[in-house]
């Protein structure tokens, strides 16, 4: 059974000044599901809506339209007082460790807080679960640690912190939203190495946004990839690197650097990515689209199921 | 075409010195592209505005000497600067928006900047029109606000601003850092173009696989130095220093089954730089004289330096 599940999740924001008002639909009738200990890789163009489900799913948003449910419980519409008990299950690692810390807070006061505030523990105890949990996290000597402020540490070492305060409530679900985008490549990969060894501890359900499918593939066992604020694809890890059916997904693994070597069949897009102010009619890839037809102008194109599990949003591949 | 020789950069701060680049020497051929691979803080980009003269006031060239197409840059006056500066030497940067002023449209801004290197009005649009067109941008866009544009679009009238002088040398610092990988691809194969006309392309990034696809050479910096400069077939099947190799093994493969390896420790504080080799406190193989003494850029075998005391010559 799967501990998160969104379905047909739409989520708008209204922009502009109180006169000229507009609504972008950053997130249009997605579903995905989550299953306990799985790990879920979400991908797509920069604006494509990735974060934006992200907050969804943990409720950090509520959805303009569609459910929200964890582990069995709708918490679309639960009141935040109701949703608090269930916050301590549910995390989030954001891209920016900086702007995640309180840059006044000493990483002691900013990992001891969470644990006063959802669980029942003095100080002194939460103090000794802080020590715990950075030195699981590689900063050691954990002491020194507790006292320094985020500006005395580096980007990766801040990012080790964001971690250990998602993780010290062992979290059921965890949001790692770009987590490496913002590091150096030297230190990104023990940095997947940390989130991937709590997700299998805690037997968490993952889901991993990132644009770097690369990345992704060798990590997920599920990705889908978002347009537009669409889904379009989805499908098992290494059939969506291996054999992508969307077009935008080919183009998407095309433009990787060194992607060669994949022998994927290279697809270049034209122009630039659409306005999800005012999206294209039809299929949203169409104006870029190498393979557009008729029809791909005309009508939106349903997700259909090509084989069990392997989805794609495109009339390429619906049989008439 | 360009040579830099033993260049010393410092920033001074209340915090402390900062050796921002230290010892720094090569070469760049013309119509090559060279890439500077690095991490965050590793030099890169003060090397670009040393290079351009456009460094902040609290930097200190201390040393070394800059020749592009034999003038003297570091000698030049201000004045002599700003010729240069756009006609013979030019700047693409991260993010653009930092250079364009968002309240005049792209067009007037253009034409100013060609005005400036002595250009007419005329000429100067007219030029302006064809350098837009020639990356892509429709004379409608030209027309219009910079807010208005993509962040790519951005970009390419970035890239038309530089190569509309016809410099010898293009520095692109992070050109496609802030952009998706769909539209990065479409500005890489543009310096391209502008790569096969001739013009010589310092292109900044920290994406090794990126330098790989895409470069010539490439020059490997870490914490203000010069580990290993080689051709990129070189770099690929015969990294010599561990740092390379490092980084190398860091890029995740698409098709692959393995996470990727990750260098432990993290980058030096260049106020107060590791004592000997600037790396040995993150390198597997650091012995007592790693730990003392300085390791010299030495050429292993012809075009291939290296940086590093465990690497002897040939
Ligand atoms: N709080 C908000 N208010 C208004 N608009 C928003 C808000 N958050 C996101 N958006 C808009 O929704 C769209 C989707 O944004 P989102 O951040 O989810 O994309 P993303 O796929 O995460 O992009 P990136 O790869 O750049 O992080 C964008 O057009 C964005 O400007
Ligand atoms: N204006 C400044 N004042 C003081 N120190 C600076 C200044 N600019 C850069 N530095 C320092 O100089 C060193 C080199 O910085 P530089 O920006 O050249 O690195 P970089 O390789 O371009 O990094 P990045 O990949 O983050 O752009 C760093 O330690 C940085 O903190
Ligand atoms: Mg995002
Ligand atoms: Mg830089």
């Amino acid at each position: 059974m799967s501990l998160v599940k969104l379905d047909n999740v739409v989520m708008e924001f209204e922009l502009g000044t109180f006169l000229s008002k507009t609504r972008i639909r950053a997130v249009d009738r997605v579903s995905i599901d989550i299953g306990r200990g799985e790990i879920y890789g979400l991908v797509g163009e920069s604006g494509s809506g990735k974060s934006t489900l992200g907050r969804v799913s943990l409720r950090l948003y509520k959805p303009t339209k569609g459910r929200v449910i964890f582990d069995g419980i709708d918490i679309t519409d639960l009141p935040e007082g109701k949703l608090r008990k269930l916050r301590k299950r549910m995390q989030l690692i954001p891209q920016d460790p900086f702007s995640s810390i309180n840059p006044l807070q000493t990483i002691g006061e900013a990992l001891i807080e969470p644990l006063l505030v959802h669980v029942d523990i003095s100080r002194e105890e939460a103090i000794e679960k802080a020590k715990e949990i950075l030195e699981e996290v590689g900063l050691t000597p954990a002491e020194e640690f507790l006292t320094r402020k985020p500006h005395q540490l580096s980007g990766g070492q801040l990012q080790r912190v964001a971690i250990a305060r998602a993780m010290l409530l062992k979290p059921d679900y965890i949001v790692a939203d770009e987590p490496t985008s913002n590091l150096d490549a030297s230190i990104r990969a023990s940095i997947v190495k940390l989130i991937l060894e709590f997700q299998r501890r805690f037997n968490q359900a993952l889901l991993f946004i990132s644009h770097d499918i690369a990345l992704v593939s060798l990590i997920a066992s599920r990705i889908g990839v978002m347009y537009l604020g669409q889904l379009v694809e989805e499908g098992p890890a290494k059939s969506i690197i291996r054999e992508p059916l969307h077009p935008y997904t080919k183009a998407l693994i095309s433009a990787i650097p060194l992607s060669e070597e994949l022998g994927v069949e290279r697809v270049v897009l034209k122009g630039e990515i659409g306005n999800i102010a005012n999206p294209p009619k039809g299929c949203r890839l169409h104006p870029r689209c190498p393979f557009a037809m008729d029809i791909c102008r005309r009508e939106e194109p349903p997700m259909i199921e090509v084989t069990p599990g392997r989805k794609v949003k495109c009339w390429l591949y619906v049989k008439r | 075409m360009l040579i830099v020789e033993d260049l010393y950069v410092k920033y001074y701060t209340r915090r402390g010195t900062v050796s921002a680049v230290s010892g720094v020497s090569f070469t760049m051929q013309k119509g090559e592209m060279l890439a500077v691979v690095g991490e965050s803080g590793s030099g890169k980009s003060t090397l670009a505005l040393t290079i351009m003269r456009l460094l902040p006031r609290n930097a200190v060239v201390e040393r070394g000497r800059i020749l592009l197409d034999g003038i003297d840059v570091l000698k030049l006056s201000e004045d002599e600067m700003r010729r240069i500066r756009g006609s013979k030497v030019s700047m693409v940067l991260q993010d653009p928006f930092t250079t364009l002023d968002p309240l005049r449209r792209v067009i007037d801004q253009f034409i100013e900047f060609l005005m400036e290197h002595g250009l007419d009005r005329r000429s100067a649009e007219k030029l302006a029109l064809e350098a837009l067109e020639s990356v892509g941008i429709p004379k409608t866009l030209a027309y219009s606000y910079p807010h208005q544009l993509s962040g790519g679009q951005k970009q390419r009238v970035a890239i038309a601003m530089a190569i509309a002088l016809k410099p010898s040398l293009v520095i692109a610092d992070e050109p496609t850092t802030a952009l998706d990988v769909v539209v990065q691809k479409q500005i890489m194969d543009l310096i391209d173009t502008i790569k096969r006309g001739g013009t010589s392309v310092m292109l900044i990034t920290h994406d090794i696989a990126l330098a790989i696809e895409r470069a010539d050479r490439i020059m490997v910096m870490y914490g203000g130095e010069v580990m290993e400069i080689a051709d990129k077939g070189t770099i690929m099947s015969r990294p010599l220093h561990p740092y390379t190799q490092g980084l190398l093994a860091s890029i995740p493969r698409l098709g692959s089954d393995k996470i990727p390896e990750s260098i432990p420790g993290y980058p030096p504080d260049l106020r107060n730089p590791p004592k000997g080799c600037v790396f040995h406190p993150r390198c597997p193989y650091a012995d007592e004289r790693c730990r003392s003494i300085k390791p010299q850029l030495i050429e292993v075998e012809k075009g291939h330096w290296v940086k590093c005391h465990r690497v002897v010559k040939a």
